[in-house]
């Protein structure tokens, strides 16, 4: 059993109190714990149900339910790559499989190093540039094999 | 009231209802998942898609869900329509993508409401190839096995486990074609009503894993109705078997008690009947103190030696045996010798129960009438651990408020999301007030903590709030008399007030406030409501017998009056201190012991063990917290010479030379009702052993019961004549009269043409869809109205210093259960309980043990602390995993 840190800690007991029920900032504190962590290991998570007052399962239903909620270790940098219709029709498929060998792992994996994890996401509302992707909080689109090498060199 | 037609037949029908419930209420085969008559609607499988049509000139009409749609006047619906049968089929065949086809290994096959739902559609060829998901299926414990890969995803279980049962440890996890519903990782379900979840979950995914430890299919099981007997309240269950094995309990629909749930105790409890330590021969003890196993003829020969020498017989009842068993006990020792096998504080708490449904006799609630209650007292009672599914109930209670503000708002009472979103937090109020914090409390309006006098004192407190000339108690400090005048304030206004009681502080006091506030509600609300609960299955019953209590027993062994202690199904370690049954037992020439079990009197104290049947192995009545004499039937028939408790009784009064010639369960039942006119009704809990339908007995087994002659070809290969019942007019086979018509206490287990699974199948027998039994839910009432008007002083005897208290778990305080190897593994290790100021003051370090003197016996457990327990309060484990036999609550000097 960890215990979480007394910024998490008081981050979280913030979310709970602007909601009527406490349990309601579950997926604020989800949030939190991820953006200290990077990832939400079982033991973090079962800390921060123990701080929002619900039980683990609670916290796991809310977890597994959103798919940016990462249960699994990730790399230093998340690459998300839109797959829907947009970007399918502008030439994602070709982005894809460049990222794919570049980095030598496939959905749902991170390169050896710890560098990256590549994950599929739906439309991120940049339709009219597709393909696009976000690395982190950043996004970057009107992809190509070439500028996608620049981008990923932008990133330690 | 509303006049429908369905498939061109016209209806009036309840207009509050949906249509999916009036269309199986009225006898349609309509397919559906995700409704239960519990659970409501929620429309999520789509799978009772029907034809409704706008008027007469529509002749398009559009596809809806019949769970969704109510059913007003006018409407004019079709199930036998094109469209909608194609529909039916589709979302079948797309709910199956998924699933394995895994029947043949699929422990839910046989009474599978999936297998029945793709039948009734006419899905019985897959198209689907592409390939399935997969999951890893988690341990559970020991009640549930899990096989999630059968999921249909139609979350009954989530709707059934967090929105009824308040459950907090199963969810739907993960999201789309991965959904998976369990637990964060392996382990038992935390909620003491887990076990429904296997009748609940329309599929193989929860299945009972006590079941699957000895896996036979259900139409192979003989089966009879049956009582539970691990608390007070009678839940009805259907236990099944297979030459001779009991495989399981399934739930028995009862309209007024349990209807389609039961709790985890009852469910998992019966594994003792399959214990291998059971007594199986007549034993006699041997000079070096070892229990010898003897035939018929030379136990006879024994046991005429030992009643022709005896000085005198002294009778010990049991409180969990039927009334049979005790009755032909009495008969065996005579009026005068025997007791009830209750304790004293028990015997006396429980005739304070007795007394106080007989001043309320017209307002007794039913275990499912709780359920209908909108404020509640409950006093004293760790419900959840002492009679478990009135917890259950009393969930739903609290969901009142939430009916009535759906009623403001025109939301239709069965469309469960809407209700449970508008109910949101706002309960109907329960209050209550325990010894120390129960799993109740998140329900609980300012969970008041007191020992057991200040319990007593706050009922009468609120009694005298009620109505002022109840006796009122000493100055109370002002926040505890604007709580007991919030409290009388609430009761008073509201609709149908609920007070529950029980016996379990062993404090009669308790019930008499209990009494007190009752006879104060009564007076000014006729649907004001009492519930009482009693230690065991049947202790109402023994407080009808009218006999002295277990102490009188001791005495006649002690002062010399008898010689022999006759003991029916009890354990005397369980009733009295040690130190004072050793000597009892020591000074006793003989101690004869009818019993199924190796419990300690069989094993230490007994001269002679006759070996009596478990509720599986016998017919009997019990009466149970309502005061419903129930009449359970023998599930199978023992090896001999194993017999029911009450033969073995008749047996040895015809040894001592008056047999009762008691042919079957009719003539003792005439017995008893002859001797005793107040338990004239238990004649009627049943039909008697002569009756028949058409000339046909009632059938145990399905009618698929399979390998009848196979079975025994071993022994021989000519097909065995099923025994004939002398008790009952059941039959053991599949031959019989089955359906509708039949009496429902003669129910052995539930099926239908089309409809396989309990908790369907059942549909058939009810008068509607999770209404009431067509002829009427089993049993007779027995409490006939008392004389008592008057309020019972508001006597309370205050204890000051140190007091212990007793503490009760479910799985481990009965301990019939507590010998089933499922529960056992439940059973919580065992430790003594104070507040952290107690755990200070007795200078013990939490987990260090503390030991304890009650009644000159030492125990020592392990001390915890409990914040909620009042100061200078000992709580103690009661029962197999912790302390049996002393007399609680009680003043102690720790040390
Ligand atoms: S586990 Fe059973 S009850 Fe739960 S969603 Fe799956 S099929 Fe339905
Ligand atoms: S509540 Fe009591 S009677 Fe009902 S199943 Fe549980 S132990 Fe049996
Ligand atoms: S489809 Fe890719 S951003 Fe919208
Ligand atoms: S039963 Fe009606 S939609 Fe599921």
């Amino acid at each position: 059993m960890i215990e979480l840190s007394q910024t998490e800690i008081e981050h979280i007991q913030h979310e709970m109190t602007l909601y009527e029920d406490p349990g309601a900032a579950t997926i604020e504190a989800l949030k939190i714990v991820q953006e200290h962590r990077g990832w939400v290991s079982d033991e973090a998570m079962e800390a921060a149900a123990k701080v929002v007052g619900v039980t683990p399962t609670q916290m796991e239903a809310v977890a597994t339910f959103y798919n940016l909620i990462f249960r699994q270790p990730v790399g230093r940098h998340v690459i998300m790559l839109c797959d829907s219709i947009s970007c399918y029709l502008v030439g994602y498929e070709q982005v894809r499989d460049h990222l794919k060998t570049t980095l030598g792992i496939d959905f749902g994996g991170t390169t050896e190093d710890g560098r990256f994890t590549l994950l599929p996401i739906c439309c991120l509302g940049d339709c009219d540039r597709g393909p696009a992707m976000r690395v982190g909080e950043v996004y970057h689109d009107q992809l190509t094999p070439e500028r996608v090498d620049a981008i990923l060199a932008e990133y330690p | 009231m509303a006049h429908i037609t369905i498939d061109g037949r016209e209806y009036d029908v309840d207009d509050t209802e949906n249509l999916l419930a009036v269309a199986l209420s009225k006898g349609f085969d309509l397919p559906y998942f995700c409704w239960h008559p519990e659970l409501h609607s929620v429309g999520a499988c789509r799978q009772c898609a029907v034809k409704s049509y706008r008027n007469d000139e529509d002749e398009k009409g559009m596809v809806v869900m019949a769970c969704m749609t109510p059913c007003s006047d006018g409407g004019r619906f079709e199930i036998d329509d094109e469209e909608a049968a194609e529909m039916r089929a589709q979302v079948i065949e797309w709910l199956m993508t998924n699933h394995p086809h895994d029947c043949p290994v699929c422990e839910e096959g046989g009474e599978c409401h999936l297998q029945d739902m793709t039948l009734m559609t006419g899905h019985t060829q897959r198209r689907y190839r592409g390939a399935k998901r997969t999951h890893t299926n988690q341990d559970l414990g020991p009640f549930i096995n899990h096989e999630m890969n059968r999921c249909i995803a139609c979350y009954r279980c989530v709707r059934y486990y967090r929105d009824y049962a308040d459950g907090d440890d199963l969810r739907a996890l993960g999201s789309h074609n991965n959904v998976y519903f369990g637990r964060e990782r392996d382990g038992a379900f935390d909620n003491e009503f887990s076990g429904n979840l296997v009748e609940v979950c329309p599929t193989g995914v929860f299945t009972d894993k006590t079941l699957g430890a000895h896996y036979n299919r259900k139409w192979d099981m003989q089966n009879a109705p049956g009582i539970c007997t691990h608390c007070s309240l009678g839940c009805n269950t259907s236990p099944g078997s297979r030459q001779g094995v009991l495989k399981r309990i399934q739930n028995r629909f009862h309209g007024e008690i349990n209807h389609y749930f039961l709790c985890d105790r009852g469910r998992f409890g019966a594994g003792f009947v399959n214990r291998d330590d059971r007594p199986r021969q007549p034993l006699v003890r041997n000079a070096d103190g070892v229990l010898e196993p003897r035939d018929m003829d030379a136990m006879r020969a024994t046991m005429e030696e030992v009643l022709a020498a005896t000085t005198g017989m002294i009778g010990v009842g049991s409180p969990r045996a039927s009334l049979e068993d005790n009755y032909a006990l009495r008969n065996l020792v005579g009026a005068d010798f025997f007791t009830t096998g209750m304790s004293a504080h028990d015997q006396a708490a429980s005739l304070a129960g007795k007394a106080a449904l007989e001043a309320h006799a017209e307002r007794i609630a039913t275990l499912r009438e709780v359920e209908s209650c909108d404020a509640v007292l409950v006093l004293g009672e760790d419900v959840t651990q002492t009679a478990p599914r009135v917890a259950l109930s009393l969930r739903q209670a609290r969901r009142n408020r939430h009916l009535e503000l759906a009623a403001q708002n025109k939301i239709p009472k069965w469309h469960a999301r809407a209700v449970r979103d508008i109910g949101q937090y706002n309960n109907s109020p329960i209050f209550s007030a325990t010894t120390q914090a129960t799993r109740l409390d998140d329900i609980v309006i300012e969970p008041q903590r007191l020992r057991p006098d200040g319990i007593a004192e706050l009922g009468f407190a609120i009694a005298h709030a009620l109505d002022n000339t109840a006796p009122a108690v000493k100055q109370l400090d002002d926040d505890t008399q604007a709580l007991v005048d919030s409290i009388a304030a609430t009761l008073k206004g509201a609709k149908k007030p609920l007070i529950v009681a029980g016996t379990s502080l062993g404090d009669p006091a308790i019930v008499h406030a209990a009494n007190n506030a009752m006879k104060a509600l009564a007076a000014a609300n006729a649907e004001a409501r009492l519930f009482v609960t009693f230690a065991e299955a049947n202790s109402l019953g023994l407080a009808m017998m009218d006999a002295p209590d277990i102490e009188q027993a001791f005495t006649a062994i002690e002062n010399g009056t008898a010689d022999t202690l006759v003991v029916m199904q009890n354990c005397l370690y369980e009733r009295a201190p040690k130190a004072r049954v050793d000597a009892v037992v020591k000074k006793a020439k003989n101690v004869i012991v009818m019993d199924h079990s190796l419990n300690r009197t069989v094993g230490e104290a007994a001269t002679h063990v006759l070996p009596a049947g478990s509720f599986a192995e016998a017919d009997g009545t019990l009466v149970n917290n309502e005061g419903r004499a129930q009449r359970f039937f023998q599930v199978f028939i023992p090896d001999a010479p194993m017999q029911e408790g009450w033969r073995w009784a008749a047996d040895l009064a015809d040894v001592a030379g008056r047999d009762p010639e008691w042919a079957g369960m009719d003539d003792i039942i005439d017995a008893i009702v002859a001797d005793y006119p107040a338990l004239a009704g238990i004649k009627d809990a049943a039909p008697s052993q002569s009756f028949r339908k058409f000339g046909m007995r009632f059938p145990r087994s399905p009618h698929r019961y399979a390998a009848r002659t196979a079975l025994y070809a071993n022994v021989n290969v000519r097909e065995r004549r099923p025994t004939v019942d002398a008790d009952s007019p059941l039959s053991y086979s599949m031959e019989g009269y089955y359906g509708e018509g039949q009496p429902p206490s003669t129910l052995a287990f539930a099926w239908s043409p089309g409809w396989d699974s309990n908790q369907a199948a059942i549909t058939r027998f009810q008068d509607e869809v999770g209404g009431h039994l067509k002829g009427g839910d089993p049993g007779t009432r027995l409490i006939t109205p008392g004389t008592d008007t008057a309020f019972a002083p508001a006597d309370v005897t205050r204890v000051d210093g140190w007091q212990a208290v007793p503490m009760y778990h479910i799985f481990g305080s009965e301990s019939q259960s507590a010998r089933a190897e499922a529960i056992a593994e439940r059973m919580p290790e065992p430790v003594f309980r104070v507040n952290a100021e107690g755990a200070k003051t007795l200078g013990i370090t939490p987990g260090n043990d503390l030991s304890l003197t009650i009644d000159g016996e030492t125990h020592a457990f392990p001390l915890d602390v409990d914040p909620s327990l009042p100061d200078q309060t000992i709580a103690v484990p009661v029962g197999m995993h912790g302390v049996c036999g002393v007399r609680l609550p009680v003043g102690v000097e720790p040390k």
